[in-house]
């Protein structure tokens, strides 16, 4: 579905140029009355895993003591199951600078950082070109920065960091960027997905924005689909849509399907049974205990094992920890070396138990939100595949028989 | 009420020394790597002083009496 962001020319015709961009949905409103009220009545929420209300944030602010504001346009997309940011940004650089320039007008920002994922290439490319078709006095506003190709890159504190000291790793709150960011100046993070919105509501009102969602719920949501399906696809829901309607968008399924790690690896694992049905829609979801995280929907593919599938993803997220915080640095090393033997089935006595008490000590154990994700992704695994993890110890035997030896 | 206080750790100062463990025990205990534990909810009165002590006594100056929000 194709309703709001990524309405327009195909996929494959690539970057939408400034002309087309302005022919087909006009030049960027000039000093558009109550955009805040606009926002707040839009329920906009942000959509880089965390789902805050993005008013909240914008007033935060721009009431903030401190010089003026700096907006921050956060492309870094470090997620590996997630490629919405990246194809947006490549496809429609002009809708992110839009609400780079809304944004920063409303809450009364002169400098924006476009900071896009150095190795999204095409994204790159795409943002830097769609800077220069820009007009002079735009331009000179606008700063394209590359994010190290590293996890928390994204982060919203590791981004400002980086962006002052060429480190990109977080630091410790207070203070957070809204209060003191870049160059010590109150700062607005917002993901590049929830800037497009932004470019769309000053266009065509919030109550469009509303209507484009259902049950309840509001506006679009772009959401990346992969694993069992025909190709890893980026594709518009309307939030309150389901699960299963974003699968049969990208194809349908492929195989038969236990689990859906549904939100990525800050995400949870969920049984399809329950799945298919889920709302996308990160109100109704967090309710549930679930998370629509950075919208992505990855259908584990009949065959394959949870077990060694979540040992892998660990293994991922203990490689990637920033290494600054102790209960970080060593409780995920710890859970990935024993999930590894676990996935390889060469546990030992305690190795399940340990794993347990472990994941229960990460939560709020760290600067940034690394370690709760992981614990997060851990404990939903223990759950789902609690069938698959007795045989895996007690056992020593793998849904995808003696290959998963090899496989994680 | 005002007055009321938890204790904070500044998890990228602290290197697990565990001095606060041993100056504070009724509020906090360590991970199996050293690092601390901090029991959630608000400081007894009568242990506010050894809290106190512990804050002084961290050699990385990674903790912090927070005072609890109260309700405006």
């Amino acid at each position: 579905m194709t309703i709001s962001l990524l309405a327009g020319p195909p996929p494959e015709s690539g970057m939408e140029p400034y002309a087309a961009h302005v022919r087909r949905l006009g030049a960027l409103p000039e000093g558009v009355h109550d955009l805040l009220g606009a926002v707040e009545r839009s329920e906009l929420r942000g959509r880089g895993g965390a789902a805050f209300p993005a008013v909240v944030k914008w007033r935060a602010v721009a009431s903030q003591p401190g010089g003026a504001p700096v907006v921050l346009a956060n492309g870094a997309e470090g997620e590996p199951l997630s490629r919405k940011d990246r194809m947006l940004m490549e496809q429609r650089p002009h809708l992110v600078i839009d609400g780079a320039l809304l944004a920063a007008q409303a809450v009364g920002a002169d400098d924006i950082v476009l900071y896009v994922g150095a190795d999204h290439s095409a994204a790159v490319r795409a943002m830097h070109r769609a800077v220069n078709e820009r007009t002079a006095r735009e331009r000179a506003r606008l700063r394209l920065v590359s994010a190290p190709v590293r996890y928390v890159s994204g982060e919203e504190t590791a981004a400002v960091h980086f962006i002052n000291a060429g480190v990109a790793l977080p630091t410790s709150i207070p203070p957070r960027p809204f209060e003191r960011g870049i160059d010590g100046r109150p700062t607005l993070v917002q993901n590049v997905e929830t800037l497009a919105h932004v470019a769309m509501i000053a266009r065509c009102g919030e109550g469009w924005f509303r209507s484009l969602g259902m049950g309840g719920a509001s506006g679009s949501a772009l959401i990346t689909v992969g694993g069992a399906v025909p190709q890893t696809m980026l594709i518009e829901a309307r939030q309150g849509s389901t699960v299963a309607d974003a699968v049969n968008a990208a194809g349908g399924l492929t195989s038969d399907s236990d689990a859906v790690l549904l939100g990525g690896y800050f995400g949870g694992w969920i049984e399809s049974a329950t799945a298919w049905a889920l709302p996308i829609d990160s109100q109704k979801l967090r309710a549930k205990g679930f998370t629509l995280g950075c919208g992505v929907v990855a259908v584990l593919p009949a065959g394959r094992c949870g077990v060694v599938e979540t040992a892998r993803i660990l293994a991922y997220l203990a490689h990637e920890s920033a290494r600054q915080c102790g209960p970080c640095t060593f409780g995920l090393r710890a859970i990935s070396a024993t999930m590894g033997r676990v996935a390889t089935l060469g546990s030992t006595a305690g190795d399940l138990e340990h794993i347990q008490r472990w994941s229960g000590l990460l939560a709020g154990r760290g600067a940034c939100r690394h370690p709760d994700g992981a614990a997060g992704l851990l404990a939903s695994a223990m759950r789902v595949f609690a069938d698959e993890f007795e045989r895996h110890d007690r056992e020593h035997r793998c849904t995808m028989g003696p290959l998963a030896a090899v496989a994680s | 009420m005002s007055g009321r206080f938890t204790l904070a750790v500044d998890r990228i100062k602290c290197d697990g020394h565990g001095v606060c463990a041993d100056l504070v025990p009724e509020m906090i205990e360590l991970d199996d790597w050293g690092y601390p534990i901090v029991h959630a909810g608000a400081i007894p009165t009568s242990v506010l002083p050894h809290a106190r002590r512990a804050v002084s006594g961290c050699p990385m100056l990674a903790l912090r009496l927070q005072a609890i929000a109260t309700r405006r």
